[in-house]
């Protein structure tokens, strides 16, 4: 259930000792179980989800401006209410996130404060400015994709609230991602070459920042260990980014246009695709507050708060009138 | 039964005095909107199934949000929407007492009797 009350029962909390607690909570992981918010759960479980759902949902909900940047703007009719729906998608992974991270016992108000003070992160990669139409597209085929690629095992997290909150985003993800090729593949087969030339520009500005959406190399990712070992991750950042350039090398050559990376090449012996070196100096500034459209985004989001708050107290009003006039 | 721990309408639920956002003027300012659970029902004839939760200021704007938030893809044809503060739910600590004596009442499953072929359809 999808509730915010996490305190296990008095009953529960005399009949066992911290350390008997622990030791039948990881034994409930190592048997596969889910756990729900109102099993018991160590501290750090508990910290370390609010964390990443946290983040994951800032990630949803600051994820709706550089795509938004294009909605008035889109091409056709057909593609403005192709974007609408995917915008209007994200921002319901945020609620469906949020809600999932209020059930281990933070408010609403804390993470959006934690988001608008600075204090919380979100993907790195909506720090990029979306220049051009095609960016749209490439978000679409290139960032969804290695978003599915991580959310996919998240599916199966032992934190149910969390795993059920995410086989419906990864649901509704799969068309964000075809879209995207879709109409990446209609410029470049039935577009002038400015569009093709388009395309190729928003592939070369992308690529890298979404190599980077997959974390930190394993050997920089200290929190991985223990996450893997709750069943909150399931696979390792580098294994997942080197899936994910396995199919993009693919996919590029299905639309035509080259990944800017000149040691990407196949390996026969590894099977699998060598590719460059990510600029993680690159990565770790865009995420400590200087990328290109770090601040842009912040002020954006504080805006659309500070706008909405009378919006937030004229219905809490209207409710409460309401309320008083049914009573009367 | 354990009671869901949730404030009354129009108080936050600030905690770690970190609450409040920003100094807000007048009246409610600054609360959270109460917290409703949103179950659907996928079409005629089945169950509503509980599918997730959302803010909302009153019964009729949680249903429209619910609308919005869980039926984007013609997920349902109904809605219920209901204070999470007024659900009642089991204790955890209580699952073997409540649960485990219907683990050997094989009996009361048809696969416990062993019938004659001709008759094994009942």
């Amino acid at each position: 259930m999808y509730t915010q009350a996490m305190d296990i029962g008095p009953a529960e909390a005399k009949r066992h000792e911290p350390a008997e607690l622990e030791a039948r909570f990881e034994a409930r992981i190592d048997a596969g179980d889910f756990i729900e918010p109102k099993d018991w759960m160590p501290a750090h479980y508990r910290k370390t989800l609010v964390r990443q759902i946290s983040q994951h949902a800032h990630s949803e909900i600051v994820g709706m401006l550089p795509e938004g940047n294009w909605l008035t703007r889109a091409p056709t009719l057909k593609r403005k209410t192709i974007l609408l729906a995917k915008v209007q998608d994200e921002a319901g992974h945020g609620l469906y996130l949020y809600s999932a991270a209020e059930t281990l016992g933070t408010s609403r108000d804390q993470m959006t404060e934690a988001l608008l003070s600075g204090r919380a992160k979100y993907s790195s990669i909506f720090n990029y400015p979306t220049l051009a139409w095609a960016d749209v597209g490439v978000i679409g085929w290139l960032v969804d994709g290695a978003a599915i690629m991580n959310q996919v095992p998240l599916t199966r997290c032992s934190y149910a609230p969390y795993a059920r909150a995410m086989v419906r985003v990864c649901r509704e993800e799969s068309f964000h991602q075809r879209q995207g090729f879709d109409a990446l593949l209609t410029m470049m087969t039935q577009g002038t070459e400015a569009q093709r030339t388009m395309v190729q520009d928003a592939v070369d500005r992308w690529w890298w920042p979404s190599l980077m959406m997959f974390g930190p190399p394993d050997a920089d990712s200290p929190n991985s260990a223990q996450s893997m070992r709750w069943g909150i991750k399931r696979n390792s950042n580098d294994e997942l980014r080197q899936k994910f350039v396995d199919a993009c090398a693919e996919q590029a050559k299905v639309l035509g246009v080259t990944l800017p990376d000149p040691d990407l090449k196949w390996n026969e012996s590894r099977g699998a695709h060598d590719f460059g070196a990510v600029d993680w100096a690159e990565f770790w500034r865009v995420v400590n507050g200087d990328g290109p459209c770090n601040r842009e985004r912040l002020a954006a989001r504080s805006q659309a708060w500070d706008d909405g708050a009378w919006v937030r107290d004229a219905a809490l009003a209207h409710a409460h009138k309401q309320r008083h006039k049914e009573a009367a | 039964m354990t009671r869901e721990a949730l404030p009354s309408p129009g108080q936050g639920r600030d905690g770690e005095g970190s609450g409040l956002l920003r100094p807000q003027a007048t009246g409610s300012a600054g609360a959270e909107w109460p917290l409703w659970e949103v179950f659907v029902r996928p079409k005629a004839g089945l169950d509503h199934k509980h599918c997730g939760s959302l803010h909302a200021p009153d019964a009729s704007a949680a249903v429209q949000f619910a609308r919005d938030v869980y039926t984007r893809r013609q997920e349902g044809t109904s809605l219920w929407v209901v204070r999470s503060d007024q659900i009642h739910a089991s204790d955890p600590a209580d699952k073997e007492a409540l649960f485990d004596p219907m683990a050997d009442k094989v009996y009361r499953h048809p696969s416990f009797y062993t019938l004659p072929a001709a008759v094994d359809h009942l």
